[in-house]
């Protein structure tokens, strides 16, 4: 059995590495960017974005202020595990003083703060189980600035794709530079109205640069990407030619009546971490190989 | 574009002269305030009370800080990114002609009516980096104090003492122009073509 100490101490190592270091595809994303832009504002911007990561990996500090609230998908293989929810709760409170992250997580309506970012179903734990002889965990810290500007809607199937691609474009200009742009999209078509959102937040999951399987939607994503790419929206929403990193789409079926598609939308700082724990105790970290 | 490395606090003459689009660091203390700084203060001056922190020339940054208590009252900078100044909107015009605030550091830009303030006041929006937090904290020698820390971590006032600090963008002037405004514009002049490209017309 994999010991629930042993579980905290991993979520404890991924957020350090998730907030810490950012992926490399990520990060290669962003010096290409910066490669691309010729104007003086987009170019300080990704310098300064780029400098950021610098420094932040090095002194093993969080890259953004905006630690978020921590978002867990957990692939249950067949290995046996004890109190996980709770291993996981307590390891979030850990790193929250020991890395550390933002107390960000607060009750709804009264706004009252924990300090230690766990409160009613956070953080939140989504589990799928898997026939892998592992336990695997990804934690997505999600800021708000980002995460705020996304969107859902009841489409109804006679708007069809033209609908799906025009939500798309409206859901970019009304976020214009608040998200922190550069911006990944994650779109979620199909489901129900829960699950278009759930599937948006899975594609941000994705690495940049792998597309959907479905030919069809790998050919949505890169058309999508490549036309909203040219809003002039730019890093920061200060204009030029980077407004997004990359746009990866999950899709659902669906009602015969209905068509939901969701957006989530993620800022350039976006933090992912996955770590993978071995019966015989032995943990990896896929995302972060060098360690954080 | 011009680079200006400026020492605070800020007078009008200074702040007249930045143009659109030039980068700017700044030396000198300045403070965060996010939504409940900015209420907090706003009522303060109402009930004719002074601020802890004399806000005259001075620079506002849009921030809710990561901080490490180091017991004694003193405090380490750990990450200091600009939060949505957006936020902000119905509270800064009121905010910049009550205090004579020169300068709003933050991500995103502000509407119209700030504009017009600072237009009016003379004071400028400098945008920096969003989430470039080490960046934003490397800037910033020493936590000078804390001002109403019973608000949180994030919406407490820090006092804090600038090296450098920056970059920053001159995002509105002191002359009615906001660098978000034309970026509108053109984002709506691009949206037809990205439409007749997606077969959306
Ligand atoms: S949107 Fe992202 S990069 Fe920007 S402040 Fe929030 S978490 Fe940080």
């Amino acid at each position: 059995m994999i010991p629930d100490s042993l579980i905290e101490d991993v979520v404890v190592q991924m957020l350090r590495n998730a907030v810490t270091k950012l992926p490399h595809d990520v990060e290669d994303a962003l010096v290409r960017a910066h490669a691309t832009e010729t104007d003086e504002v987009p170019r300080t911007q990704l310098k300064t974005i780029l400098d950021n990561i610098a420094m932040a990996e090095d002194a093993v500090t969080p890259i953004c202020q905006d630690t978020g609230v921590q978002i867990f998908f957990v692939k249950q293989g067949a290995v046996e595990t004890g109190d996980l929810v709770e291993a996981i709760g307590r390891g979030v409170a850990r790193a929250t003083g020991e890395v550390p992250l933002r107390p960000n997580t607060v009750h709804p309506i009264t706004r009252a703060n924990h300090k230690d970012n766990r409160g009613v179903r956070m953080p939140y734990i989504n589990i799928e189980p898997t026939a892998e002889p592992y336990l695997e965990m990804t934690v997505m810290p999600k800021g708000a600035g980002s995460e705020n500007m996304s969107q859902m809607a009841m489409l109804t199937p006679s708007q069809g794709i033209k609908g799906i691609k025009q939500f798309a474009l409206d859901t970019l200009v009304r976020a214009g530079g608040k998200p922190c742009p550069p911006i990944i999209i994650g779109m979620g078509i199909g489901g129900s109205a829960d699950i278009s959102i759930h599937i948006a937040k899975e594609a941000l999951l994705r690495p940049l640069g792998e597309h959907h399987p479905d030919p069809d939607i790998a050919a949505l994503e890169k058309e999508l990407y490549e036309a909203l790419n040219e809003i002039g929206i730019g890093p920061m929403g200060l204009g030029g030619r980077t407004t997004l990193l990359g746009l990866a789409i999950e899709y659902a079926h669906c009602h015969t009546a209905s068509l939901p598609v969701a957006i989530n939308i993620q800022c350039w700082a976006a933090r992912r971490c996955t770590a993978r724990i071995h019966p015989d105790g032995r943990v990896e970290y896929p995302t972060h190989p060098g360690g954080a | 574009m011009a680079e200006h490395h400026l020492t605070l606090p800020l007078d009008e003459a200074t702040v007249r002269g930045l143009g659109l689009g030039d980068t700017v660091y700044f030396n000198g203390t300045f403070v965060t305030a996010r939504d409940e700084a900015h209420i907090h203060a706003l009522e303060k001056a109402e009930k004719g009370e002074p601020l802890p922190f004399d806000l005259d020339g001075a620079a506002v940054f849009h921030c809710g800080p990561i901080m490490r208590d180091l017991g004694d009252g003193r405090w380490e900078i750990v990450a200091a990114g600009p939060t949505t100044s957006s936020r902000m909107n119905n509270l800064e015009p009121k905010f910049l002609r009550t205090f004579n605030v020169r300068a709003i550091i933050g991500k995103g830009g502000m509407s119209r009516p700030t504009v017009d303030a600072m237009q009016e006041m003379g004071a400028v929006y400098l945008a920096i980096t969003g989430g470039a937090a080490v960046v934003a904290a490397r800037g910033v020698s020493e936590v000078k104090g804390v001002h109403w820390l019973e608000m949180g971590m994030p919406e407490a006032m820090w006092v804090l003492e600038g090296d450098d600090f920056g970059p920053m963008t001159v995002a509105i002037d002191a002359h009615g122009n906001s660098l978000f405004e034309a970026i509108d514009a053109e984002v709506e002049r691009n949206v037809p073509s990205i439409r007749q490209r997606l077969g959306l017309d």
